[in-house]
């Protein structure tokens, strides 16, 4: 196996443009894993820790463009109060030791629909900067998961950060997992409201072939939520909302639970999440 | 030398008082350097020029062996050598109890898992490489995978003599009784791995006698030994076994994994060989726990009294017996708990399936049987209306009750004041959902699932009863060798024994023993090896009171021998030595008499000599029990535990977080009592896990998550605090009083747990682990 550390950007497109079937690594709490089960068997590895314009963030506008190795524990301490929604879910990624390594680039390089990063990203309607010698472009988080653990990612391209809107209303991010930490979700939720839009996105994972988003959902609670005076949500109205999340999934059977259990359980963490981001909108009424 | 004639100095320094003994909380030498990653483990080792060895296994559970061809592998460079059965110079055959296990598999296979081949290579991976190369062609079988169809008679014989593994039928009591009130239920237990962090590994190294000298992991080197001398056609004398670092055991070393194909590779080659499981290999080589199915009948008064209890109990052995005799026993022996009862029919099976093997595990058949008999006590409390304490204070064992192998107990049970104490312990403040308030405390912690919506508090107790040592007239004992010597003036005490540290903290206590008896204050503990004799297997609770007593004895032994000598040497000074010798005592690096009247120093009398004494240690006898009435006297001691458990259930997600646990335990006397409340949290929280976390799922004889990503064990947000009361009612009959706590802890675990989810839903919940989705679908 053939292994490559550049330290720059360029070097590291380079590579990767002659290398186009090397995999990425960044944090390694992915591809290690793969590593070790034997389930890949690169030929070479392209070791992005060192690139130090992929370890930053930066404030453009109304957006964050967060570095796609960044790691959640730095999203966790740093971007809480602008990303609400991807602080939620950093803090439910592995333990802290994977905190510390792990970013939102290694997640969105695995494209798992199990990745806890994701339904946050779908939630706010975040773009994918994607690069390589031949340019950049930037792919819509709607369109970049595909096929299981498939992307829009070209073989000669590399992720170098997410453009990431900065709240403008209550974001969550709510998961089943068997355990109370360390655990792949067995479904999970992120949603994000925008009061300046008047929108609501979602983003549901490990409940169907790839991360999906509740159209259907976002559109139900667009048109029924108190835009102008945040009056409370009717119980009934949480209930559809979950309804129509978990209408949205498309899950299945397997060893971390069924199908029937997601589907059930998307409902009530959505119902739940849209009453704990709907208060929380009030903060950025008053401001 | 007389005494007059010490100097003043070296006596005051050798008579500091002696500290660091029994009934202190010593700390263990191996703490710090595990936290901070310092302790060598069995993994850790290194040999100049040796060899990995790697396994191929079965992906199929059932399936007839049609070809086996190494060739590809051994065309890989870096390969050298590729060994299956044909290489086994000895018996192909091993067990504990049973030899029916291959070595490697030949003709048939009978597990997902099973090894058949092993390589050695020059790198780790070139032999993992190597063993995927080997091409074997199968004849691919269905595979028995239900317990109860194998013993049916209808189901294909997976072992000549039938698919029975054993049956212990126990009839106690008139077989005739009918009660007031019938409470039935049926109860399942899914299959529990040990999951020690440390994985199976050791390093083989070839001795130029044509022996083997083995570093490893193991939880009894004398009965490794003795299985590897017969499948390496070796006298046992030339297979010498050495413990290495052990990351945890809990039944999973006690059988045979890589000692045999580590040793194999390293003959054939003359090189040392070096084997570490993956994670994934881990599971599919060690033993786990056995899943049962549990059919349950008790017949009881409208007052609350048992009157009889019926039991059926079919345990899951899977392809080889490993330990199932045995923890079919005692699945049969403790079916009823710590209760009395006037008639007892129980029938314990254990079956042979296609399934993976299971055998010892932390509990060994109390584990299954507690959920069954205290979900059922859980069940009859709410049939009478009755407290569920109440009721079992109401049927509580104590000191002469009987077993319902009708042996009476002879020490201790304090059942009653454990459910007291329990009761009385102040309960944990409803979690705060206000203001502030932390996700961490609620049922899916980190992940965010609720803010108090859904939740409901319940509170279960549970019970537990297990013996402490082997069973059933089997001849059990340990060795410890003691020596006394002068090192730089200073007396130091060796003791070595064959047991296996496996993380209990046995070194510990070993040099806790020899400072109280021989009032000497440094001990060296050798390293537990085969040159000094069995020391018995670390299970059963039982190294602290069996090789506990063998140090004990040889440590008396050696005092016996130096007041002797003290008496030869001292006798004209000190004329009581002669008649009184043995109520003189080594305090403190000196000889007194009765009174505390110095005597000598021990470094003044012993001077260049060397005090040794070799002794084994014995509990008192146990019987077989009869095959027909399961009646006889087959355990020497009992330990009893109880748990309070208080959960938050977010009955919408099925999601359960345990707030707090606890628990009071006998433990006879506590001679480290720290080393004690880490069982008992230990314990307590791998209960935890057969709870609500830990199965390893088998679908049609394929194990579908070998892997600490899908087999989840509790983290530190999943293991609550522990209230643990210690009670000491010392057993006369064992060393100091003490009572094996190890496996106790884990026995009511599980059950109060699962209590006090039923608490919180209303639910019957008559499976372990419960799964969220028992809970969501049936609310």
């Amino acid at each position: 196996m053939d292994f490559f550390r550049p330290t720059s950007l360029a070097d590291a497109l380079k590579l990767k443009s002659a290398h186009p079937l090397a995999l990425c690594i960044n944090g390694g709490t992915d591809v290690m894993v793969e590593l070790n089960f034997d389930r890949k068997r690169p030929e070479t590895l392209l070791d992005l820790s060192a690139v130090t314009e992929l370890n930053q963030w930066s404030e453009a506008g109304d957006s964050i463009v967060l570095g796609a190795g960044v790691t959640y524990s730095r999203i966790q301490t740093e971007l809480h109060a602008q990303l609400p929604g991807l602080a939620m879910a950093s803090r439910t990624v592995g333990s802290l030791q994977i905190r510390n390594r792990g970013g939102v680039g290694g997640n969105l390089g695995s494209a798992s629909p199990a990745g806890d990063a994701h339904p946050a990203l779908l939630a706010t309607g975040a773009t994918v900067n994607v690069s390589s010698v031949r340019g950049g472009r930037s792919i819509d988080i709607h369109e970049y998961f595909i096929a299981p653990k498939k992307s829009a990612l070209d073989p000669d391209e590399i992720i170098i950060s997410i453009t990431i809107p900065k709240a403008r209303g209550g974001q969550q991010y709510s998961k089943i997992g068997t355990r109370n930490a360390m655990v792949i979700a067995v479904c999970s939720f992120g949603l994000a409201i925008d009061l300046q839009t008047r929108k609501v996105g979602t983003g549901i994972g490990s409940a169907g072939p790839t991360p999906l988003r509740a159209v259907e959902a976002e559109a139900f609670a667009a048109s029924h939520l108190d835009w102008e005076k945040g009056a409370a949500l009717a119980p009934e109205l949480l209930a559809e909302f979950g309804a129509l999340v978990s209408a949205a999934s498309r899950p299945i059977d397997d060893i971390r639970g069924t199908a029937a259990y997601r589907r059930h359980t998307l409902s009530v963490i959505a119902a739940r999440s849209l009453k704990w981001a709907w208060t929380s909108t009030n903060e950025f009424r008053s401001t | 030398m007389s005494n007059s004639t010490l100097p003043t100095k070296q006596r005051d320094h050798i008579s500091t008082p002696v500290s660091a003994g029994l009934g202190e909380s010593v700390a263990r030498p191996d703490g710090t350097l595990k936290v901070t990653g310092d302790f060598a483990f069995s993994s850790d080792l290194w040999a100049e020029g040796m060899l990995w060895a790697s396994t191929l296994r079965s992906p199929h559970p059932h399936a007839r062996i049609k070809s086996i061809n190494i060739a590809p592998a051994l065309k890989i460079n870096g390969v050298s050598a590729v060994l299956t059965h044909d290489d086994v110079p000895g018996a192909k055959l091993y067990g504990l109890e049973i030899i029916d296990q291959p070595v490697l598999a030949f003709d048939t296979i009978r597990f997902h898992g099973e090894a058949i081949a092993i390589v050695a290579a020059d790198h780790p991976e070139t032999a993992k490489r190597a063993a995927q190369a080997i091409i074997v062609e199968y004849e691919i079988l269905e595979p028995v995978i239900d317990p109860d169809f194998a013993i049916s008679g209808k189901a294909p014989v997976i072992h000549t003599g039938g698919n029975i593994t054993r049956h212990v039928p126990i009839l106690f009591g008139p077989q005739d009784l009918t009660a007031d009130v019938v409470v039935k239920g049926e109860y399942e237990v899914g299959m529990q791995d040990q999951a020690p962090l440390g994985p199976e590994s050791g390093l083989a190294i070839p001795a130029e006698d044509g022996g083997i000298d083995l570093y490893l992991s193991t939880q009894w080197l004398h009965v490794d030994r003795g299985q590897l001398a017969t499948v390496l056609g070796l006298p046992p004398e030339k297979v010498r076994l050495t413990l290495a670092g052990v990351g945890g055991a809990f039944g999973a070393r006690e059988d045979l994994s890589m000692q045999a194909h580590v040793s194999l590779l390293a003959m054939r080659t003359g090189k040392p060989v070096k084997i570490v499981y993956s994670r994934e290999e881990s599971f599919f080589g060690h033993v786990h726990r056995h899943p049962g199915k549990l059919r349950y009948e008790h017949g009881v008064t409208k007052e609350g009294k048992l009157v009889y209890v019926k039991a059926t109990i079919v345990l899951d052995g899977g392809a080889y017996a490993s330990s199932s005799p045995a923890v079919c026993a005692n699945a049969a022996c403790f079916a009823v708990g710590p209760y009395e009862v006037e008639s007892a029919t129980i029938n314990s099976y254990v079956a042979y399936t296609n399934n993976p093997p299971c055998g010892a595990m932390r509990g060994f058949g109390a584990v299954q049987t507690a959920f069954a008999y205290e979900s059922q006590m859980d069940k009859i409390a709410e049939v009478l209306g009755m407290d569920p304490i109440d009721l079992r204070l109401k049927n509580a064992m104590s000191r002469n009750s009987l077993m319902p192998t009708g042996q009476p107990i002879d020490s201790a049970a304090p059942v009653a004041e454990i459910l007291e104490k329990l009761r009385a312990m102040p309960l944990p403040p409803l979690t705060s959902t206000t203001e502030g308030f932390d996700i961490i405390e609620l049922p899916g912690g980190a992940s965010n699932a609720t803010h108090g919506e859904g939740v409901r508090r319940g509170i279960g107790y549970a019970l537990g009863v297990k013996n402490v040592g082997f069973s059933e007239g089997f001849d059990d004992y340990s060795t410890a060798k003691v020596s006394l010597q002068i090192i730089n003036g200073e007396p130091v005490v060796e003791v070595h024994t064959a047991a296996a540290e496996v993380g209990q903290g046995l070194v510990t206590l070993k040099g806790q023993i020899a400072r109280t008896e021989l009032g000497v204050q440094r001990v060296v503990v050798h390293v537990s090896d085969t040159q000094v004799g069995s020391a018995g297997s670390t299970s059963a609770s039982r190294q602290s009171y069996v090789t506990g007593g063998a140090v004990m004895t040889a440590c008396k032994a050696v005092r016996d021998e130096i007041l002797l000598f003290a008496m030869e040497k001292l006798g004209h000074l000190h004329p009581h030595l002669l008649h009184f010798r043995a109520t003189y005592l080594l305090v403190d690096g000196e000889i007194r008499d009765g009174n505390g009247t110095l005597v000598s120093s021990l470094a003044d009398l012993v001077q260049d000599r060397i005090f040794e004494c070799t002794r084994e240690y014995r509990h008192r006898p146990t019987t077989p029990i009869d095959p027909i009435t399961g009646q006889g006297l087959p355990h020497t001691q009992f330990a009893f535990a109880g748990h309070r458990a208080v959960v938050d259930v977010d009955i919408e997600t099925g999601l359960v977080k345990v707030i707090e646990m606890a628990t009071v335990q006998d433990v006879g006397k506590a001679l480290n009592p720290q080393a004690i409340e880490g069982q008992i949290e230990g314990g307590t929280a791998q209960g935890l896990g057969l709870a609500i976390l830990e199965e390893i799922q088998v679908v049609n004889g394929k194990v579908k998550n070998p892997s600490f990503t899908d087999y989840l064990i509790p983290t530190v947000l999943d293991m609550p605090p522990v209230r643990s009361i210690i009670l000491e009612y010392a057993d006369e009959h064992a060393p100091y009083g003490l009572r094996g706590v190890g496996e106790a802890p884990t026995i009511s675990s599980t059950p109060a747990i699962v209590s006090a989810i039923r608490a919180a839903t209303g639910l019957a919940l008559t499976r372990v682990p419960v799964r969220p989705e028992h809970i969501t679908s049936t609310m």
